[in-house]
């Protein structure tokens, strides 16, 4: 538990992919903090390092040297067995395709969390209806996803990653399939629906139509964080 | 965590009939083509399962198996009698003989002529008549199969069915009068020509004339002697083949497994079922698994550990493997049940069912692996790039 109000830190954080001549340094001493109650946009350009960020922040990727706390806990001290565990209790994830189990009702994606963690089926059913209810989708819970619209779709990845209230929350690009109007709507259920003073959250976008929900908002680009700046107005 | 995996399976519908039917068609083939393999190798020694009150066969020591008939002097059948522990030896003759039919035509019988006195050796069922009868003039006994079929008279008309020989109806073999006096079911046998069982007197009447006739001695050992240690006895006091029911089998068993081409032709047709079950089935399981990748990954990544993502995979293979291993055995089920009345060899015995259900699992087992080996080694970060 974090007691002075910073969710994630990061200090001269490195990542690599490959080795001798096909080696890509990702990350090139990342710094950066994130606060409790707070949205945090990474933006820059393709290839800069964001996801690769935001995967070495959620314990899904092992960075190389550096130092990564999540809500205080050192994430290279754990096992994998250990940041599976951390992972399922402390995390959420929206993915920028959503990534919901297509032949799975939408009541039943968004229990997932919860039934990894071995939360009954009926009381994650119940559980992931209230979330729907509150994303505005109570009256979709037996329909299969393919019969959402993509905005739709997205509400309920939120609602997964909302259901088993996790103090972090991590979403590559949840916004870039949709239209600006949806892409808006996406961004308040995520804004007024996931944000609390418990919780943070950490949004990878190319999509400037959305900066103004931010907090703060990281550039990125080559590996590094060039800047960290308040919200700016959208362009 | 299951009911999810079991619902990403049935859920795709198209690769899970795919899987199933992959599964079915190769559980299918390998039980149909051993029950017909067990069914044919099982008739090479019917006669012998028929005769079930000799506990030992003697013969010429150079036959190889039952039809393979070396005859031997009758004085032999004296000294067979003449070795202690011998309950009782009777004569049996076996061969194929030429009748013919009221038409005309010819067809080659199997002649067994039972000994005169005890009628040991008769068949195990009679349909019409009674065995006594065979102490009648000229008599036989014709099975009911050869009797319905080779054996049949003409029509009545053109073009209807032929009349089965009956009881009253007289042959000719070897231009002797055959009189049949019964119907009789029995095993049947690997050659399937009729059956005719008459006494062994007789037999040897209807057979071209030769200086030995004698096929087998059927020997029963007195009480509290062991078969296996007398039929050796009977070997060295007389210098014969004796064998014991099950040597005998045996040995027709082996002879037919190394002299003839069904083991192979069999075996490859098993085989094939195998490999092609394993192909389709294995290549349709690493399918689904390849195109559900990224939810196994959303899935880890959300904190599902390797253990789970394992059991869930295992209970998708295994739920298919049981539904393809029931829908195949099922439907070689039924085809032998539909091809009960034909001359169809099939004989599906609990030993088919391992073999099948371990064949099945092999696959299924195969399939998982293929599978497993991706998922575990699937990052999860990978989620962020799908």
């Amino acid at each position: 538990m974090s007691t002075n109000g910073i969710a994630v830190s990061l200090t001269g954080v490195t990542k690599a992919y490959g080795s001798g001549s096909s080696r890509v340094q990702a990350l090139r001493g990342v710094n950066l903090e994130v606060h409790l109650g707070e949205l945090l946009m990474l933006v820059g350009p393709s290839g800069c390092g964001k996801t690769t960020l935001i995967s070495v922040v959620a314990a899904i990727l092992d960075h190389d040297d550096g130092e990564i706390k999540v809500f205080d806990r050192v994430l290279k001290s754990m096992s994998q067995v250990e940041k599976t565990r951390f992972r399922g209790t402390h995390l959420g994830f929206v993915f920028q395709a959503y990534n919901l189990i297509p032949t799975l009702t939408v009541a039943e994606n968004v229990a997932i969390p919860l039934l990894i963690l071995g939360t009954r089926r009926a009381r994650a059913l119940k559980r992931a209806g209230d979330i729907l209810e509150a994303v505005g989708l109570g009256d979709k819970l037996g329909v299969l996803p393919a019969a959402l619209s993509g905005g739709q779709q997205q509400r309920v990845a939120i609602a997964r990653a909302l259901v088993n209230d996790p103090r972090l929350i991590v979403c590559d690009e949840p916004t870039s399939a949709l239209d600006a109007e949806t892409g808006r709507l996406v961004m308040d259920v995520l804004r007024r629906s996931a944000l609390s003073e418990e919780r943070a959250l950490i949004i990878v976008t190319h999509d400037n139509r959305i900066f103004s929900f931010a907090d703060r908002i990281a550039r990125m680009d080559d590996g590094r964080i060039i800047l960290v700046e308040p919200q700016v107005a959208t362009s | 965590m299951y009911r999810i995996a079991l619902k990403m399976l049935v859920g795709d519908r198209g690769k899970y009939l795919g899987l199933v039917m992959g599964l079915t068609f190769a559980a299918l083939l390998i039980t149909q083509q051993s029950s017909i393999f067990t069914g044919l190798m099982t008739r090479t020694y019917s006669f012998i399962n028929d005769l079930s009150q000799p506990d030992i066969w003697v013969m010429d020591p150079k036959v190889q198996f039952i039809d393979d008939v070396k005859p031997l002097q009758d004085t032999q059948l004296l000294r067979v009698r003449g070795v202690t522990g011998v309950e009782w030896a009777v004569p049996l003759y076996k061969g194929l003989l030429k009748a013919r039919l009221e038409d005309g035509n010819f067809q080659i019988v199997n002649v067994l002529g039972l000994d005169d006195s005890t009628l040991v050796g008769g068949p195990p069922v009679m349909l019409r008549g009674k065995l006594a009868d065979l102490r009648t003039q000229d008599s036989i006994i014709v099975n009911d199969v050869g009797a319905a079929t080779r054996l049949a008279k003409k029509p009545a008309q053109p073009g209807g069915r032929p009349i089965p020989l009956d009881v009253g109806d007289v042959l000719e073999i070897n231009d002797r009068r055959a009189v049949v006096v019964g119907i009789c079911r029995v095993s049947r046998t690997f050659q399937s020509q009729p059956v005719i069982y008459t006494t062994y007197n007789r037999a040897t009447t209807f057979a071209p004339r030769e200086r030995k006739l004698l096929s087998f001695v059927l020997v029963k050992a007195a009480d509290g002697v062991d078969p296996g240690k007398l039929a050796q006895r009977i070997s060295d006091n007389t210098g014969l083949a004796a064998y014991t029911a099950r040597q005998f089998k045996d040995l027709t068993f082996d002879f037919y497994m190394k002299n003839t081409g069904i083991p192979i032709n069999f075996g490859i047709a098993v085989m094939l079922g195998f490999l092609i079950g394993t192909a389709i089935a294995g290549q349709t399981f690493y399918n689904f698994t390849l195109e559900n990748l990224r939810y196994f990954g959303t899935l880890k990544a959300m904190g599902t550990t390797n253990g789970v993502l394992l059991r869930m995979i295992v209970l998708q293979a295994l739920l298919v493997g049981i539904q393809g291993f029931g829908l195949g055995i099922g439907g070689a089920a039924l085809f032998g049940y539909l091809m009960r009345g034909t001359q169809l060899a099939f004989r599906l015995v609990p030993e088919i069912l391992l073999l099948a259900g371990g064949a099945i699992l092999l696959i299924v087992v195969f399939s998982a692996l293929i599978s497993i080996r991706k998922v575990m080694k699937l990052e999860p970060a990978i989620v962020f790039k799908m």
